[in-house]
């Protein structure tokens, strides 16, 4: 039994690392564009489209990391568009970004279809369990650079936002477009900057997804996970550090089915599968009063009106 | 959310001029979207004209499987008849500035026990007391779950589009839990199903049209609810809050009534597109049940900008895309993205066509000349 | 770029040739798509190429499309709701189809039956589906291979190459079809190795990538030294598998180059065997049987070729237990208890390869570490 724990602990926890990076990524994309102003529930098409030219762009080139760049070089111009057709009046940014998350599919599925079979050169890992002689906790251990890269990029954002200018300004204007613009500041501007980020980041996300873990690039490749990440924003309440918190948490209770049935105890596996889901629901339930569950939530927002 | 929807083509024909001025406003309503719809389809035919395949011969195939025939129409309304529910589950709470994508669980929940309900009462009740027993059910189950929703919204201050995206994934571990398990019906091997609710039960076709009555509730149940949001002194209320929570907290509305209500009855409209799909197509619950229909009404109603009387056309074209993308795949050798990519483009499109209202002078009542 | 429009092309000429006809501009372009012979169409739940079910369904149904006079017209990602019956409909009444394949297990109750009904004159085949004479249409029919002889191949083969004795097996829905498969497998290797176990995880779906790299990374923790599944497309579970060092068997269609190291064998469909059959039929004139069955003895499924993961007592056995199963000699036999101890089957009773009794699978042989929900 005590050998049992130790399995599913310890899958849990190789699970939340290796399934909470692209969580991590659109999350923080979408963390950067929220604060702005802006909401871009088109990440998950971002994600997806990132996904297929990571890979496609791997395949061809023979180098991942340029996959990589290419991925998050698409996603910055579907945020760019998003980022610009949005600042026209009367555009609502929430029902462009349910648009062109069909879009960016749509185009993925399309233009994917000849790369669904080939085998294009994967992300390597950073082998950390070498001081350990049991193979499992190596297994665990054997860790993603963007992993670091999307923590170093939530630490990035949590000191900016709080300590530097630029981070001043975007949470100006997330937060009072008219004092932004009374300062001088051009609101269109930034939230223009802010999504294409905030694509950059959606796009490197879905990378890792075709590249790395589960690595390969088909049509089912995502199930929702871009549109999850972005409500974990919301469950983070705009903070990066939360962000990183909640891809963690819900990349490791995506480990708990599997690991619980690896261990023989599968009656009621359906709930176990969908244990992400109902623990942020009831850590929702559980921790947010109704007076301060829009702290940190940017005023300009749409969805918070 | 902007609202720009109220005054289209209402305006109180006391006199010539303001009849004229009403329907320059509604030749802005009909000219911009079809000005969108064109500009996306010259874009679609540049996509098409790069990979050499005839932009002609694909809208010829567009307008035949989807509008061409008797056969397409009933194939499109066929399609439409759970958007237009779907849709009302997002429009509805839209009007409060409540954001709602998880209507798909609310569709599949209720599906779900709107099937099992019949089960105890298949061997002795007659078909009258069968149906509405399950509309009802269908009904009270999507209400209660969307409603769930607005509650949490309310009382704890949980985001609703968190919270229904996180409920649809729940709600399709229940009914997998449940179909895949005790309920299952042991004659179908090979898909997990419920009982089967028995042919008397099922709800049949509108006569001369060949689509279920599905599509009668649904466009019955959106003119009511257009009517109720722009007539009613609930419709004002919610309009209000939609346009700012404080200001009618301030006024003494009750916010939290007005948004548990709202949620109430947009789940039920999900329900009750649930309820057809087990009644009128399927005949019992199972994984068929999560066909996307939810996700397609967001789309559909945000395309209506939320007024439940523009969400019936635009699920049309909903509906016809979707019917029209299996002829074009099979004529042209197209995948199925490539409707996808239309679709999406003509979104787009559409949505940054809303710039275009109150550009032109000629649309504008006030412009003399 | 360019040479992804070209692949892309090349592909799409291949993939679709009933496209041909639609395309000419001009004249006839949205006409009945043959105008001479027999049109059919045919019907996938997913892309055409995912490199899983559809695939080995599309690339098999090429060999309809060689016969002379046959026009294939065909339909991907089409639901099991209303849509796959307005898909047929619409082959039939804008495209002039007289026969339809249906290739997913909820397209058949109660879409093809319906539509079966309504058009008396087209003729519908359903792979997989239970068609029965007395209770279903006489213009529609299933066909179908047994693909749990070769899982049971699988079994022989991963029992004698284990080291652990904990054998993992990955499966989307607990379905016949499916439960079949994983029973074939496990009784395959209890044969050989009665001390060994399998550990059995559901994802929930057909294809969820990340969750069965989950179940792979799992199973591979919890000392499982050989994995197979059955999902749509096997390719995330075998590369997961290869990477962690452990060994591996296939399933739909070859995944051999997938796991040079540790690749034992795969359980491969060959639907070729069944649509060249009805091709052959077709261009005599001459209608289809309303239910086609088979396995190793009709040349319907085989075993990949062994990999490097195979020992040698492995491949003397596997090779055995397909000389067995193409003299259609029967592989289940009593006594055959489920993994909560009720017997199935008695002792001394034999299940015969076509007994309907394979195709209502509703538990789990004893030897399986797992539950059904």
């Amino acid at each position: 039994m005590n050998d049992a724990l130790s399995t599913v602990l310890l899958a849990v926890f190789a699970g939340a690392i290796r399934v909470s990076t692209p969580f991590l990524f659109v999350s923080l994309g979408e963390c950067l564009t929220e604060k702005s102003g802006r909401i871009n529930l088109g990440l998950e098409g971002i994600l997806v489209f990132g996904a297929m030219t990571g890979y496609a762009i791997s395949y061809h080139s023979g180098s991942p990391w340029i996959g990589v760049l290419a991925a998050g070089v698409a996603g910055s111009l579907f945020g760019a568009f998003h980022g610009w057709v949005c600042k026209l009046p009367r555009v609502n940014d929430v029902a462009i970004g349910i648009a062109m998350m069909l879009f960016g599919t749509g185009l993925a599925f399309f233009f994917g279809k000849p790369y669904i079979q080939p085998t294009a050169p994967r992300l390597p890992a950073l082998e950390l369990g070498f001081w350990s002689d049991v193979p499992q906790v190596r297994e665990a251990l054997k860790i993603n650079p963007l992993f670091f890269a999307g923590l170093a990029v939530a630490i990035v954002l949590w000191w900016a936002f709080r300590n530097t200018r630029w981070g001043l300004i975007v949470r100006m204007t997330g937060d009072s477009s008219a004092t932004a613009r009374a300062m001088g500041y051009s609101v269109d501007w930034v939230r223009f900057l802010a999504t294409t980020v905030g694509g950059f980041l959606a796009g490197v996300g879905g990378a890792f997804l075709s590249l790395y873990y589960p690595g390969s690039w088909t049509e089912g490749l995502s199930s929702g996970q871009g549109l999850m990440a972005v409500a974990l924003v919301i469950f983070a309440r705009w903070n990066p550090l939360a962000c990183f918190a909640a891809a963690v948490l819900f990349g490791g209770a995506g480990a708990i089915g599997p690991a619980l049935q690896s261990v023989g105890i599968s009656q009621g596996y359906h709930f176990f599968n969908a244990a992400p889901y109902i623990l942020t629901l009831l850590i929702m339930i559980l921790s947010i009063s109704p007076k301060r569950s829009l702290r940190g939530a940017p005023a300009e927002l749409s969805l918070m009106k | 959310m902007t609202e720009t929807t109220q005054s289209s083509g209402l305006a109180a024909p006391s006199a010539i001029g303001e009849w004229i001025g009403g329907m320059r406003r509604s030749a802005e309503f009909i000219v911009i979207p079809l000005f969108a719809l064109f500009v996306s389809a010259s874009l679609f035919s540049l996509f098409l004209l790069a990979l050499g395949k005839s932009p002609q011969t694909f809208f010829e195939l567009l307008w035949r499987g989807g509008f061409g025939t008797e056969f397409s129409w009933q194939n499109t309304l066929v399609r439409t008849a759970p958007l237009i529910l779907t849709a009302l589950c997002v429009a509805i709470p839209a009007r409060l500035g409540l954001v709602i994508i998880g209507g798909e669980g609310a569709l599949v929940l209720s599906g779900f026990t709107a099937a099992v309900v019949a089960l105890p009462l298949l061997s002795w009740a007659p078909p009258f007391v069968v149906m509405p027993v399950m509309l009802l059910t269908a009904a009270i189950t999507g209400a209660l779950w969307i409603g769930a929703v607005g509650a949490l919204r309310h009382y704890r201050g949980i985001n609703e589009t968190i919270a229904s995206l996180l409920m649809f994934y729940i709600a399709v571990s229940i009914l997998n839990f449940f179909v895949e398990g005790v309920l299952r019906d042991p004659s179908d091997p090979n898909k997990p199903s419920t009982a089967p609710i028995g042919p008397a039960n099922m709800v049949g076709e509108i006569p001369g049209l060949h689509v279920h009555w599905g599509l009668a509730f649904g466009v019955v149940i959106a003119i009511v609810l257009g009517i109720v949001m722009s007539r009613t002194t609930f419709g004002f209320a919610a309009r209000v809050t939609g346009g700012n929570v404080r200001a009618a907290r301030a006024q003494g509305l009750p916010v939290g009534t007005l948004m548990v209500s709202a949620t109430m009855i947009a789940g039920a409209c999900a329900g009750v597109a649930g309820y057809f799909e087990v009644a009128a197509i399927l005949g019992k619950a199972n994984g068929s049940l999560i066909a996307g229909y939810g996700f397609t009404g967001i789309l559909v109603s945000f395309l209506a900008r939320h007024n439940p009387i523009a969400i019936a056309p635009v699920a049309v074209l909903f509906g016809g895309l979707a019917a029209a993308g299996g002829l074009i795949q099979r004529r042209m050798g197209l995948p199925d993205a490539t409707v996808q990519v239309l679709q999406g483009l003509i979104f787009v499109v559409l949505l940054v066509s809303e710039t275009l209202y109150g550009r032109f002078r000629l649309f504008d009542p006030e412009a003399r000349g | 770029m360019s040479d992804i429009l070209i692949s892309r092309r090349r592909l799409l000429k291949t993939a679709a040739a009933g496209a041909a006809l639609g395309v000419a501009p001009g004249l006839g372009a949205i006409g009945p798509a043959a105008a001479a012979g027999l049109t059919m169409g045919i019907i996938y739940v997913g892309p055409r190429d995912d490199f899983g079910w559809n695939q080995a369904h599309a690339v098999a149904a090429k060999a309809l499309k060689a016969v002379p006079g046959i026009t294939v017209v065909e339909e991907e990602n089409v639901p099991e709701t209303i849509a796959v019956q307005k898909t047929m409909e619409s082959m039939i009444k804008l495209d002039g189809a007289k026969l339809i394949f249906a290739t997913s297990f909820g397209y058949f109750d109660p879409h093809m039956i319906e539509m079966a009904k309504k058009f008396p004159d087209v003729e519908f085949r359903h792979a997989i589906g239970l068609w029965q004479a007395d209770k279903h249409p006489k213009n529609a029919g299933s066909y179908y291979a047994y693909l749990h002889q070769a899982h049971y191949v699988d079994g022989i083969a991963a029992g004698l190459s284990t080291k652990t004795n904990k054998l993992g097996f990955i499966a989307a829905k607990p379905i016949s079809s499916v439960l079949t498969n994983i029973n074939a497998f496990a009784l395959g290797v209890r044969k050989v190795n009665p001390n060994a176990t399998i550990q059995l995880i559901f994802t929930g779906d057909w294809a969820l990538p990340v969750r069965e790299a989950e179940a792979a990374n799992a199973l591979a923790d919890a000392g499982c030294d050989v994995l197979t599944c059955h999902v749509d497309s096997p390719k995330v579970v075998i590369e997961t598998a290869e990477k962690r060092g452990i060994k591996c068997c296939g399933h739909n269609a070859s995944q051999a180059s997938l796991a040079p190291k540790g690749f034992i064998t795969g359980a491969e469909y060959k639907w070729e065997t069944i649509y060249k059959n009805f091709a052959d039929l077709l261009a005599k004139g001459q209608k289809l049987p309303n239910f086609e069955r088979g396995g190793y003895d009709k040349d319907y499924v085989q075993n990949t070729a062994f990999g490097a993961g195979a020992t040698d007592a492995a491949k003397a056995a596997a090779t055995a237990a397909i000389a067995d199963l193409k003299a259609n000699k029967p592989y289940v036999t009593g006594p055959i208890k489920d993994n909560k101890g009720k017997e199935v089957v008695a002792a001394g009773k034999t299940i015969d390869n076509y007994d309907n009794f394979l195709e209502t699978t509703n538990y789990l042989v004893e030897g399986i570490v797992g539950s059904l929900t």
